[in-house]
């Protein structure tokens, strides 16, 4: 049992290889992302609200997109009543979404980048024209 | 409990005339679903609102008229062109009488009615075959106007339903249709429709989402001036549709397949 030195410097390296991608990367978190909201359309409305409570979209707007394309697509039904604000928008993602939402690079991407998300939106859907897009 | 045989034999011979009643009863009552079925399903004016198309091949004469139709139909769609026939998608295109109508025609047809080119696009069937196969529901016929929609986040590209469809209405993105040369010209686009991706099957949608905006098809409004394609309610007897198919004759497309094609010709005399 002589060893012991191979032993040992082998759990270094072992510990040394399975810890770089953390120790390399510690302290470089890069920063929550804050979506911009100064698009025109934005900053021209008087009440500056989306279809649902802030909180709501940032949670569950992948799930309402869903809603959205099966109620307009399969249901037949056009329009989309807040349960926030007792509006009625059209639901519309290239239209309504993005006509606010025109800054999608600055909006949608950066959290999608950020989460490591690739969402298939933008394969069909024309995202708004945008310099460098 | 005791039984002797006199009561055994009772009782099963109650219970045999009680089953018999009982079974001719139910097949009474299966005989009359299956009859309101057939009524149903069958070529009955319907009452509510079906949506068709009358194509008065006439009034197309040239074909800068066809052409119109067309790129109106494509470019408010973003339909791809790859100038390859392989990769061809197309939602509205011309055919010859022979392959519009095979089995229509004999040796003796009119030969102005042989040389015409037919508008062919989706015949919205009443009864559409690329429904039945589809195995994802992608494509579905619409109750509320009986449009046969596609649901391209659906469509898995299985084909079966271009396999399905005797009217070849139905294109396979077989490239990404955004890399089509047609379609880097912004002028062609339509921004407020999106394109599909490669793997899915498409085809015309009657223009389901301008008559969301309470506008026409975009073939129907591309020729509205020789009053070619005449669009609406097939249910409603007051309709300019059920007016043209009341005073002309009227042909489908491949009647004998019993889809009931929601898109009538007229195509001569």
């Amino acid at each position: 049992m002589n060893d012991k030195g191979k032993i040992i410097a082998g759990l270094i390296i072992f510990v040394g290889i399975f810890t770089f991608p953390f120790i390399s990367n510690m302290g470089k978190a890069s920063a929550v992302p804050e979506p911009l909201l100064n698009t025109p359309v934005i900053q021209q409305m008087p009440v500056k609200q989306c279809v649902e409570t802030k909180e709501y979209m940032r949670a569950n707007h992948m799930q309402m997109l869903n809603e959205w394309r099966d109620m307009l697509l399969r249901d037949g039904i056009k329009t989309y009543k807040s349960n926030s604000n007792g509006k009625e928008y059209v639901i519309s993602l290239q239209n309504t979404c993005l006509n606010c939402h025109s800054n999608k690079k600055d909006f949608c991407d950066t959290c999608h980048k950020y989460l490591a998300v690739h969402p298939y939106c933008w394969d069909c859907h024309f995202g708004p024209k945008e310099a460098g897009v | 409990m005791s039984m002797d045989r006199r009561d055994f034999l009772r009782i099963i011979g109650l219970s045999t005339v009680a089953g018999g009643i009982g079974g001719a009863g139910l097949l009474e009552l299966r005989k009359g679903t299956a009859e309101a079925g057939s009524a149903a399903h069958g070529r009955k004016k319907g009452s509510g609102t079906t949506l068709a198309m009358v194509i008065d091949v006439r009034k197309l004469e040239s074909p800068d008229q066809y052409k119109r139709c067309i790129d109106a139909c494509h470019k408010a769609h973003n339909v791809p062109d790859f100038g390859n026939p392989k990769d061809e998608i197309k939602w509205i295109w011309p055919d010859d009488f022979e392959h519009s109508f095979p089995g229509a025609g004999h040796e003796y047809v009119a030969e102005e009615v042989e040389k015409k080119q037919f508008l062919l696009l989706c015949n919205q069937c009443e009864k559409p075959a690329c429904v039945r196969v589809c195995p994802t529901q992608a494509t579905f016929k619409r109750a509320s106007d009986g449009i046969v929609m596609m649901d391209y986040h659906r469509c898995i590209g299985c084909r079966f339903c271009m396999a399905a469809c005797p009217f070849g209405a139905r294109s396979f993105n077989w490239r990404d249709p955004r890399g089509a040369a047609n379609l880097q010209n912004p002028a062609n686009l339509n921004p407020k429709f999106p394109t599909r991706m490669k793997g899915v099957v498409e085809k015309c949608n009657f223009c389901a989402e301008r008559l969301r905006e309470g506008l026409e098809p975009a073939c129907v409004e591309a020729c509205k001036d020789t009053k070619a394609i005449v669009f609406g309610n097939l249910d409603d007897p007051k309709s300019e549709v059920r007016e043209m198919l009341r005073t002309h004759y009227t042909i489908q497309r491949k009647p004998e397949l019993g889809t009931n094609p929601r898109v009538f010709y007229v195509i001569g005399g």
